[in-house]
């Protein structure tokens, strides 16, 4: 049915914007608004384009569609693309909001526009690519390429310490990748292709997967981030400008969860098994010291990136129970949070292009002059914690109800998570709006504009909507979960069954 | 044909005759023209492409002459052409460097056209007593050119320290040489390869004094004590050529030597090979942090990849072999484009080289910044920029060999290399542009567009460069 390449034109339609923007380039005001306008029709179309995806998606297979293959460096290794429920909805969630991001700049960017919008497209395509990559080497290509524009957007357009937070971004993701390129030459060589398809179904031996995964999990683990290697994560926010900071918490955070989904646990699935002890682990102390942490911050910006952090240990510990609700759950979760994270980070640069700072005490009784902000950080806090009826609760419930399946004290432990989550977001949400509005410096501060308001809203008619209806997400990505599902459970039944035999 | 001499087949050796032949009309044209350096360094350019074409029409196959003292195989042939691509890009860029009129030297282009020639004989090498002449050849020029700054105590101190380091180094070289021709009873590769079988202890002596020989001219540790003086000494044309050109020709016969001559014994030359990359990608990575002279800072970051090269040539295997090609190629892109940007480095006819004179590049003038910057993150080695499939290739060969340990530590070093790599581009993009940079000259623009273009469209369409790569490297096995 598809004639046209439509995934490869959905994946660098936005390098076409950055051409024009460079095309049209100057530095006086007109230059500048040209580059904004073709910035956000790019991303406008782009997320049109990638919505015939959607269209055209056929959700009862589990394989891979609109699949596409070229000859590139090897017989072994080709440009291949391919999106199934698992990464549909990741291409999606990169597509949609990225022109947020642009309409997030809009203002608040002033310097350098063009530049900082070429960013911005170019990463874009990175992170399409990333979700729909089907070779390894090609997926590395992007996982990784992803980090130059990132640097910059950080260094450049970044706060005080922009220069500390982007090195450290860059060379602990740096660190962590390496180890996982060196995973993928062994995977080269002992498949004789870096085709994810075939990987798939390529059983490795198994010394060889444990120390893939490790490798893999170096990787993903920096990118998620887990606890103990989640410290750049708070640094890059912060110092990130605000569409920065919604990217890197809705959808670069995801290829962390997205490479676990993709990578460790069909082709590693013995060494999945062995180390989802560690796992849950890590997973149960990111939810509760994160949590912990995140009570005691006193920017805005930082407490989010803890919650981040806190929130990706649902999903690593969902994804790794390895059942079908713990990973459809984690699937979800990662969308949901994607959207509620970037919203919240809007929310934050709404208040910070008025005050200019980022600190909760500065803050204070925002509701009196705010009525509509206040409406919506409430919607977005409560989707944070986890309250029924918005999307923050389907994920968390159904990673929970996976995880409570395979361990006990697992679930029980991170449950308390869920606690601790509404103890600082509420927190947050007291110092800020609520209280007297006495600090003179808030006493003329503005309410949401029309532009904000319009980019806000349909992100709260989807945390409302996904909250209550869930199953557009669920049922996009149900086939693939459950195929991965099955193979995950087979081939460690089958080595079970081995072992008794013996 | 009969185009032969003294009963040797002289059509392998057709490009070096005419290269050697159109220096000396060189030299005449220069010793009595009057003002002819700017004539003859064009001219020079142009021979350089003449004797590159004549390479690529000589008959395809494996052609050996001179008793098998010289040999053309795709090997060769691949890095011969890059070795003449170097040289022709360098004499390019000296351009402005020559036209100084204080300065007025023809004899500069004569020498690295005989440099040249001694680095194609060295590629083509198939005996020690070729092997050394082309060295000779090669470095005896290299050394005059490294002082070419005459009234510049800093460059007239880098050739002497350059003649002596290399003059020690060629000395152990013969040593090597000298043993291994004593236990084996014969100079050509393929002869020792035949007698050197057996571990004797003999043979071991005198191969690791040949590859300590060797290993100084990559600047490869603990044999790269001179690079970071001789590069930041000698002028900075001079630089571009020392790490771009040489290094291809003693890449090239560090290579031929070990899996031609040794084939018998590869767990002996392992190890050395294993050792120095390890050395020269950890030091390589760690001492440039500290640098502040941006040639020096290349310097280090040259030792660097010369023990990412190695890393593949430690492999041993076919695999490693063309790792090893298609990492001296896309490095040799990189290295011209870089020092492309670095002569740019003018203020008010000044050359500066501090890493701090880069600051605000990125609004002065955006696309050299840009272009800058792509080499930097190739030469860390990021997708999906050349650099990485550089990378990709060599570390590859070392999986296929169970090199873990090498391919563990080349890529932790790679990443401390990429710190002081972000650091120039930190200064570029992130700090407070200073007083704006002379414009760009034509030359220099030309370089440094096709490098760039090369460097970041590289993995469009990397297929010849890796196809020829290994063609080229299946020759040697």
């Amino acid at each position: 049915m598809t004639t046209w390449p439509i995934l490869s034109v959905v994946t660098f339609l936005p390098v076409v914007g950055a051409l024009l923007i460079y095309l049209s380039r100057g530095d006086d005001e007109a230059a500048r608004r040209n580059a904004r306008w073709i910035a956000l029709w790019t991303t406008l179309i782009t997320f049109a384009v990638s919505l015939i995806l959607v269209w055209r998606f056929d959700a009862a297979q589990p394989d891979f569609q609109f699949v596409e293959k070229a000859q590139w460096l090897a017989s072994g290794i080709t440009y291949h693309m391919g999106v199934d429920g698992i990464s549909l909805p990741f291409v999606i969630l990169t597509t949609a909001l990225m022109p947020f991001c642009i309409i997030a700049s809009w203002k608040s960017i002033t310097l350098r526009v063009g530049e900082y919008m070429m960013a911005f497209l170019l990463l874009e395509t990175l992170m399409i690519g990333t979700f729909s990559a089907l070779d390894l080497v090609l997926f590395y290509l992007f996982f990784e390429g992803g980090l130059i524009p990132m640097f910059l957007i950080i260094g450049v357009w970044g706060g005080p310490r922009r220069v500390y937070a982007s090195f450290k971004f860059f060379l602990y993701t740096l660190l962590g990748s390496v180890l996982m390129l060196l995973a993928i030459m062994a995977l080269y060589w002992n498949a004789g292709t870096t085709d994810i398809p075939t990987l798939m179904n390529t059983a490795v031996p198994r010394n060889l997967q444990t120390w893939a995964w490790l490798a893999f999990f170096a990787s993903f683990a920096v990118k998620m981030p887990m606890w103990p290697v989640h410290t750049w994560l708070p640094d890059a926010h912060v110092e990130a400008p605000t569409a920065g900071s919604v990217v890197l918490a809705a959808i670069l955070l995801k290829m962390g969860g997205y490479g676990f989904l993709r990578f460790s646990l069909p082709m590693f699935p013995l060494a999945s098994q062995d180390f989802a002890p560690l796992i849950f682990g890590m997973s149960v102390i990111a939810i509760i010291y994160t949590s912990l942490v995140a009570l005691m911050q006193e920017d805005i910006k930082k407490l989010i990136a803890y919650s981040s952090v806190a929130h990706m240990g649902f999903v690593t510990m969902g994804i790794f129970a390895g059942t079908t609700q713990g990973v459809a759950g984690g699937v979800f979760q990662m969308v949901s949070h994607g959207i509620v994270s970037g919203a919240l980070f809007l929310c934050v640069g709404i208040v910070y292009d008025r005050m200019h700072t980022r600190e909760i005490a500065a803050y204070g009784g925002l509701v009196n002059r705010m009525p509509l902000y206040a409406v919506v950080f409430m919607v977005f806090t409560m989707a944070n914690v986890g309250l029924p009826g918005t999307s923050g609760f389907v994920g968390e419930f159904l990673t929970l109800i996976g995880t409570f399946k395979v361990s006990i004290p697992t679930a029980t432990a991170a449950t308390l998570g869920v606690i601790l989550s509404a103890a600082y977001a509420l927190w947050l949400y007291r110092k800020v709006v609520f209280g007297k509005l006495t600090k003179p410096s808030l006493a003329s501060i503005k309410d949401l504009t029309l532009r904000e308001g319009l980019t806000l809203l349909p992100l709260v008619v989807l945390t409302i909507l996904f909250g209550v209806y869930p199953k557009p997400v669920l049922d996009m990505s149900a086939a693939s979960v459950q195929q991965l599902v099955n193979n995950y459970n087979t081939a460690i039944t089958a080595v079970k069954a081995a072992a008794l035999l013996q | 044909m009969s185009f032969e001499s003294a009963g040797y087949q002289l059509l392998p050796v057709l490009p070096e005759l005419v290269l050697a032949v159109g220096a000396m009309a060189l030299l005449m044209l220069g010793a009595y023209g009057k003002d002819t350096t700017k004539l003859v360094t064009s001219l020079s350019v142009g021979l350089l492409v003449v004797v590159g074409a004549l390479v690529l029409m000589l008959p395809g196959g494996k052609l050996v002459t001179f008793g098998g003292s010289f040999i053309v195989d795709d090997f060769a042939r691949f890095l011969k052409i890059l070795a003449l691509i170097g040289s022709a890009a360098t004499l390019v860029l000296s351009t402005e460097f020559l036209a100084d009129p204080s300065r007025r030297i023809f004899e500069y282009a004569i020498l690295v056209l005989l440099s040249t020639l001694g680095m194609m004989v060295l590629i083509s090498a198939g005996d020690l007593i070729m092997l050394y002449l082309g060295l000779e050849l090669m470095s005896l020029a290299l050394y005059v050119v490294a002082a070419s700054n005459r009234d510049n105590a800093k460059s007239t101190e880098a050739g002497l320290k350059y003649f002596v380091l290399g003059a020690l180094s060629s000395g152990m070289l013969l040593y090597g040489a000298s043993l291994i021709y004593g236990f084996t009873g014969t100079v050509s590769f393929a002869g020792i390869a035949a007698a050197a079988k057996s571990d004797s202890i003999g043979i071991v002596f005198g191969l690791v004094f040949l590859l300590a020989g060797l290993c100084f001219k990559v600047s490869a540790v603990p044999f790269h004590m001179w690079t970071p003086d001789v590069y930041e000494g000698a002028p900075t044309p001079v630089t571009a050529f020392f790490a771009s050109a040489p290094k291809v020709a003693a890449l090239a016969v560090f290579t031929r030597v070990a899996l031609t001559a040794f084939p018998g014994i590869v767990p002996q030359w392992q190890q050395i090979v294993v050792f120095v990359a390890i050395a020269s990608m950890v030091l390589g990575s760690f001492a440039a942090i500290g640098q502040t002279n941006i040639k020096r800072l290349m310097a280090y970051s040259s030792i660097g990849h010369m023990g990412f090269a190695l890393v593949g040539l430690a492999a041993g295997t076919v695999e490693g072999a063309q790792g090893v090609l298609v990492y001296i190629s896309i490095y040799v892109a990189m290295t011209l484009g870089t020092f492309a940007v670095i002569l740019t480095m003018k203020r008010n006819g000044q050359h500066v080289e501090t890493i701090s004179d880069f600051a605000g590049l990125s609004r002065t003038n955006p696309l050299l910044a840009f272009f800058f910057a792509m080499l930097l993150f190739s030469l860390a080695g990021i997708p999906p920029l050349a650099g990485f499939f550089a990378k990709w290739y060599v570390f590859v060969a070392a999986i296929k060999a169970d090199l873990f340990t090498l391919a563990v530590v080349g890529v932790l070093a790679s990443v401390v290399g990429a710190y002081y790599y972000l650091t120039i581009i930190k200064v570029m993009y992130f700090d407070e542009p200073l007083a704006r940079l002379d414009p760009m000259r034509m030359e220099l623009r030309t370089v440094l567009a096709v490098a760039g273009l090369f460097n970041i469209f590289f993995f469009v369409y990397p297929g010849p460069l890796v196809s020829v790569a290994t063609s080229a490297a299946k020759s040697l096995f």
